[in-house]
């Protein structure tokens, strides 16, 4: 039905269209000039018929079901029920008009659900009666008013403006939406376990908290020297190190290859096969660690005498490595691309060679946006989560050794949400405050990257 | 004397030929002006000479250029010493994003001409003198070179140029990007530089040319269709495309 009017309202928009721009050619064909090209006056219908229908489909979403509700429930009303009852009776009511009533049905319900029906039907059909006659009215309306020199440029380019100003929008509050959820949790779980504790703690158990019965009142002595989170911003930042010591010598080695060596036939080839590995799926990332990497140097360290984890910090953070070299060689690529050739010129003039020019002036001029890459590469490494989860164990050990298995900030999340959770309690806001501390470092991080980058640009534009 | 004599050179950017069959003798210590309209070949052939065509992949260099008697294309030169020994001035001031100092100072350093830091303050406070730049700079060596205007830019330049002791010194178009007071500057300038230096310089300003310059080559499409003292050029060519071109009838 919503589908059906909805089509209806598209082609009517499309008429609408059509009407304005062949009025605008009427005009024109009496030899008055106009005011806007003649597509504006079709627009300008067609934006008349728009904002109409969108409204009146907005106030139907808002309205429609609290008003069905309360016609449906007055039957009930006066009878002494509770509110949570009347709810109850609601749902009741409408899975018993879809057919998925499972229960006992009373001849109330019954009643109440056909009632519901066909006030949803009336609701429908009122709606689209509605809505289109609206719509031709204002359509009608407009038609009639535009004339040789009735403005339609100036409606139809702030309707632009209005709609890109939504999206934009709509962007920018769901990001708000999800910070404040997780502000909000994180200072539910603040209030349980203290600041200090969090971040200054060394046990990081949450397991413990699984013990806890719901039915239980909250003890917040429990949870001490549970939520310690030490070992795994240090398990974070140790893989992260590790990954970046793979990714930025080969990144920045093989960056500077693609921008100053390569001959432009081999760059072509080369430089498309290196971001395929930006496009592997972490997860194809975190079983080649977990699978293939991970036992690999287990045995190696076993053939050496060394006691190595299977699922090891090293194996976790070389191949987090390898997923970051296409980021770092691509952009410090980039960047070194668009250092001006005048001043590659100006020191081979001056006898420099190849790598002293790299060395001497391409480098240091690039150095901003090379800083920059680096620092998204090491915020991407903070994120990665996959490959962690499965090459890297759960247990958040505090330990520098690259041998053993630790933890990060993002496996840990995944180790509290996966499974049954209840909300409000401090083990599943854990996560929050991990998520919000995790979102914070990389915010940060962005942040430095982005103005090192700005910094860069203003010295050459 | 002759410094500079190039022998049949013919310049091929991929099939595309650029110059054709250029024969020109250079003069020491005096200075040759380039003239010609856009996209005749004398930019191409100043690249020549100190081998910066190599730079561009496609680009193909056939024929003689002899400096001080040995021939620069030959296999066995070596491009570093001869950029040491052959300065060059670009169209645009293309000063490095480092302090003065290290403008000045990176030719001296990358072919090791000082032992000392004393000895390299030497080289730049001479270089920057040269390049009458000194009085201006002298109290922030330590400041980026790109804060400089476009002129004290291009001086700066000139100054990292003869930094090295050039024995000759290639100029594109050095004032192009400046306006009329810097412009005669460098002019003054390079009068002073030929005293110690041969300089080459490609302009589009009939007037610096004149001025300037002691030799002038004439170029259209990638031909020299007429070089000769300067005086003989603008007063008397010999070709009625000369001619043509320095009244201002075409180019």
């Amino acid at each position: 039905m919503n589908l059906i009017l909805f089509t209806f309202i598209v082609l009517l928009g499309f008429t609408s269209y059509y009407f304005g721009r062949r009025k605008a050619y009427t005009i024109q064909s009496s030899k008055k000039r106009l005011t806007a090209l003649p597509q504006f006056y079709g627009y300008y219908l067609a934006i008349w018929c728009a904002i109409p229908a969108f409204i009146i489909f907005s106030l139907w979403a808002i309205f429609e079901p609290t008003i069905v509700k309360l016609l449906v429930l007055s039957d009930y009303s006066n009878q002494g029920y509770l509110d949570d009852e009347l709810n109850l009776i609601y749902e009741k009511t409408k899975s018993l008009s879809r057919g998925q009533f499972t229960g006992e049905i009373t001849p109330f319900i019954e009643a109440s659900a056909e009632k519901y029906l066909s006030l949803r039907s009336i609701a429908q059909s009122s709606k689209a009666v509605i809505v289109l006659s609206i719509i031709i009215a204002s359509v009608a309306y407009a038609y009639k008013r535009i004339s040789s020199n009735s403005r339609t440029r100036e409606p139809v380019e702030k309707f632009l403006n209005a709609v890109l100003f939504t999206a934009s929008l709509a962007a920018i509050l769901t990001t708000l939406g999800i910070v404040f959820s997780l502000i909000f949790q994180t200072i539910d779980f603040f209030k349980v376990i203290p600041l200090f504790d969090f971040v200054f703690g060394t046990h990081w158990y949450p397991a413990k908290a699984f013990v806890r019965d719901s039915s239980e009142a909250l003890d917040p002595t429990m949870y001490s020297d549970t939520f310690g989170a030490v070992p795994i911003f240090a398990g974070t930042f140790f893989i992260a190190l590790i990954a970046m010591c793979v990714a930025i010598p080969i990144g920045l080695m093989s960056g500077i290859y693609l921008a100053e060596y390569a001959s432009s036939k081999v760059r072509q080839y080369a430089k498309p096969l290196i971001e395929i590995l930006a496009g592997i799926p972490t997860v194809v990332y975190g079983f080649f660690a977990a699978l293939t990497v991970g036992p690999f140097l287990k045995e190696l360290g076993t053939s050496m005498g060394l006691e190595v984890s299977a699922e090891s910090a090293l194996a976790a953070g070389g191949v987090m490595g390898i997923m970051i070299i296409p980021f770092i060689s691509s952009l410090s690529d980039d960047v070194i691309t668009s250092v001006p050739q005048s001043l590659r010129d100006g020191s081979y003039a001056m006898g420099a060679t190849k790598s002293e020019t790299i060395k001497r002036v391409i480098f240091p001029a690039a150095l901003p946006g090379i800083v920059g890459s680096i620092l998204l590469g090491v915020s991407r490494a903070i994120g990665e989560t996959m490959i962690v989860v499965m090459a890297s164990g759960l247990a958040a050990n505090l330990t520098f050794n690259p041998l053993e298995s630790t933890s990060t900030i993002t496996a840990q999340i995944v180790v509290i949400l996966i499974g049954d959770q209840a909300f409000g309690d401090p083990k599943t806001q854990a996560a929050f405050a991990l998520g919000m501390s995790l979102f914070l470092v990389t915010l940060c991080l962005n942040i430095v990257a982005l103005r090192v980058v700005k910094k860069y640009r203003e010295k050459y534009e | 004397m002759i410094k500079i004599k190039a022998k049949d050179v013919d310049v091929f950017y991929g099939k595309k030929q650029a110059l054709y069959n250029i024969s020109l003798d250079i003069e020491e210590n005096q200075v040759t002006a380039l003239i010609g309209p856009s996209g005749c070949g004398k930019s191409t052939f100043l690249r020549c000479l100190n081998r910066m065509n190599d730079v561009i992949d496609i680009c193909n260099v056939k024929g003689e250029i002899l400096i001080n008697d040995f021939n620069i294309n030959d296999k066995s030169c070596d491009v570093v010493r001869l950029r040491e020994k052959i300065g060059m001035v670009f169209q645009k001031p293309n000063p490095f994003p480092k302090t003065l100092y290290e403008n000045v100072s990176y030719g001296p350093t990358i072919h090791g001409m000082a032992q000392s830091k004393q000895e390299m303050d030497e080289i730049v406070e001479t270089s920057l003198k040269k390049a009458a730049l000194w009085e201006e700079v002298k109290d922030r060596l330590h400041e980026p070179g790109t804060g400089l205007s476009g002129g004290q830019q291009q001086r700066l330049c000139i100054a990292r140029a003869i930094s090295v002791r050039p024995e000759v010194i290639l100029m594109d178009e050095p004032c192009s990007a400046l306006d009329p007071i810097a412009t005669a500057q460098i002019e003054e300038l390079i009068d002073e530089l030929k005293k110690e230096h041969t300089i080459i310089i490609v302009t589009h300003s009939m007037a610096q040319a004149a001025r300037v310059s002691q030799n002038t080559g004439f170029f259209h499409l990638g031909h020299l269709i007429e070089h000769g003292p300067t005086d003989k050029i603008f007063k008397n060519p010999d070709n009625t495309k000369t001619q043509d071109y320095i009244t201002g009838r075409f180019g």
